[in-house]
């Protein structure tokens, strides 16, 4: 299992950083300890210019996940039933969109997000499920920034809007997302 | 399951309420989104959440759960009464998804749908095409997740 880096574990943090956080933090009405800030060596969002940021993967998706899956969130029978799933309009087993979301999820956090000085997505803008999820598909992602901007009411972090669209071996494209991500600007980023 | 031709904007349906658990928070976190905030108490203390957050795209699977629930008992209920139940199709998509404040363990989020625009396809004739916008109301009545899905719903009689 990947995880964030914990915040005993990178070098470098200054007690400006710490209190820039503190800071951000208090705006949002929490109170936050010196134990809750990020490591530096994270991605910021200079890191994040406008264009192709990369290309990840590949993961491959067995069947009993999207067994799994489906038994828990989406017991739809095109997700649970070989037969039952070929008379649908996806003709034949596929993966709940959901599911191909999370994985997705996954995926972007393996790229990036786990080493970003990210404060969270406030949703999507827009999600678009092209072609079905199967068993054994060999995920690929390509991530573009869209848009990048300083936030108005957080001057200390930008908004980067990314585009992520996952493929499968064959180069199909599965689905297309559009979200944006608060990310912390670079300690003494100014105006 | 209705057909287009039951559908009307603004139609809505209570679907159920649904408590995310610590344990179940962490399981998701730990297969799709382990950033430290959905893993431990702790960190989620210290986070701009303040507490342990379910990852956003779990609280949206767990609004799925709910709405294939509601599908499946709106299916039972027509067959009940000797109707004919509508198989839905596929979604090609979400947009507008809002995860507007945290869902922290515990919390009991209760969803519902409202049908927001239908029209008919012209390049499926047997199909119309909905959007439904989902959202989810925690315990203290504050919305803390929605978004617009759109849905093909079979037509009772294709093309009149």
């Amino acid at each position: 299992m990947t995880q964030a880096p914990g915040p005993d574990s990178g070098p470098g943090r200054s007690a400006s950083h710490t209190g820039e956080w503190v800071e951000i933090a208090a705006k949002c009405g929490h109170n936050l300890t010196s134990a809750a800030i990020p490591p530096m060596m994270m991605l910021t969002f200079e890191d994040f210019p406008l264009g192709r940021l990369g290309t990840y993967g590949p993961r491959h998706v067995t069947r009993e996940e999207i067994l799994t899956f489906a038994a828990e969130f989406d017991p739809q029978p095109m997700h649970l039933d070989e037969e039952a799933a070929r008379k649908t309009m996806l003709n034949g087993l596929s993966g709940s969109g959901w599911h191909l979301c999370s994985l997705m999820m996954r995926m972007m956090f393996d790229a990036f997000i786990g080493r970003a000085a990210s404060l969270g997505s406030p949703g999507v803008n827009e999600l678009k499920w092209v072609a079905p999820l199967r068993s054994g598909d060999d995920l690929t992602l390509d991530v573009d920034v869209t848009e990048a901007r300083l936030s108005k009411s957080r001057p200390e972090t930008g908004i980067v809007t990314f585009r992520a669209v996952v493929r499968n071996a064959s180069g199909q494209v599965l689905c297309e997302m559009i979200s944006p991500i608060i990310i912390r600007r670079r300690e003494g980023a100014q105006g | 399951m209705r057909f287009y031709e039951d559908i009307e904007i603004g139609q809505r349906r209570e679907l159920g309420s649904f408590t995310f658990k610590a344990e179940d928070i962490k399981r998701f976190a730990r297969q799709f989104d382990p950033q430290r905030f959905h893993l431990s108490e702790e960190e989620g203390r210290n986070s701009l959440f303040g507490g342990l957050a379910a990852s956003g795209w779990h609280v949206a699977s767990v609004c799925m759960k709910m709405i294939v629930a509601d599908g499946q008992r709106a299916a039972s209920e027509a067959a009940a009464r000797g109707e004919t139940v509508a198989v839905w199709g596929p979604s090609p998509g979400f947009r507008e998804l809002r995860w507007s404040i945290p869902v922290l363990a515990g919390d009991t989020l209760s969803f519902a749908s409202e049908v927001e625009t239908r029209r008919s396809s012209d390049s499926r004739p047997e199909w119309g095409i909905v959007q439904i916008r989902n959202r989810g109301t925690n315990q203290h009545g504050e919305l803390a997740f929605s978004f617009l899905g759109t849905a093909f719903v079979p037509r009772r009689r294709p093309g009149a």
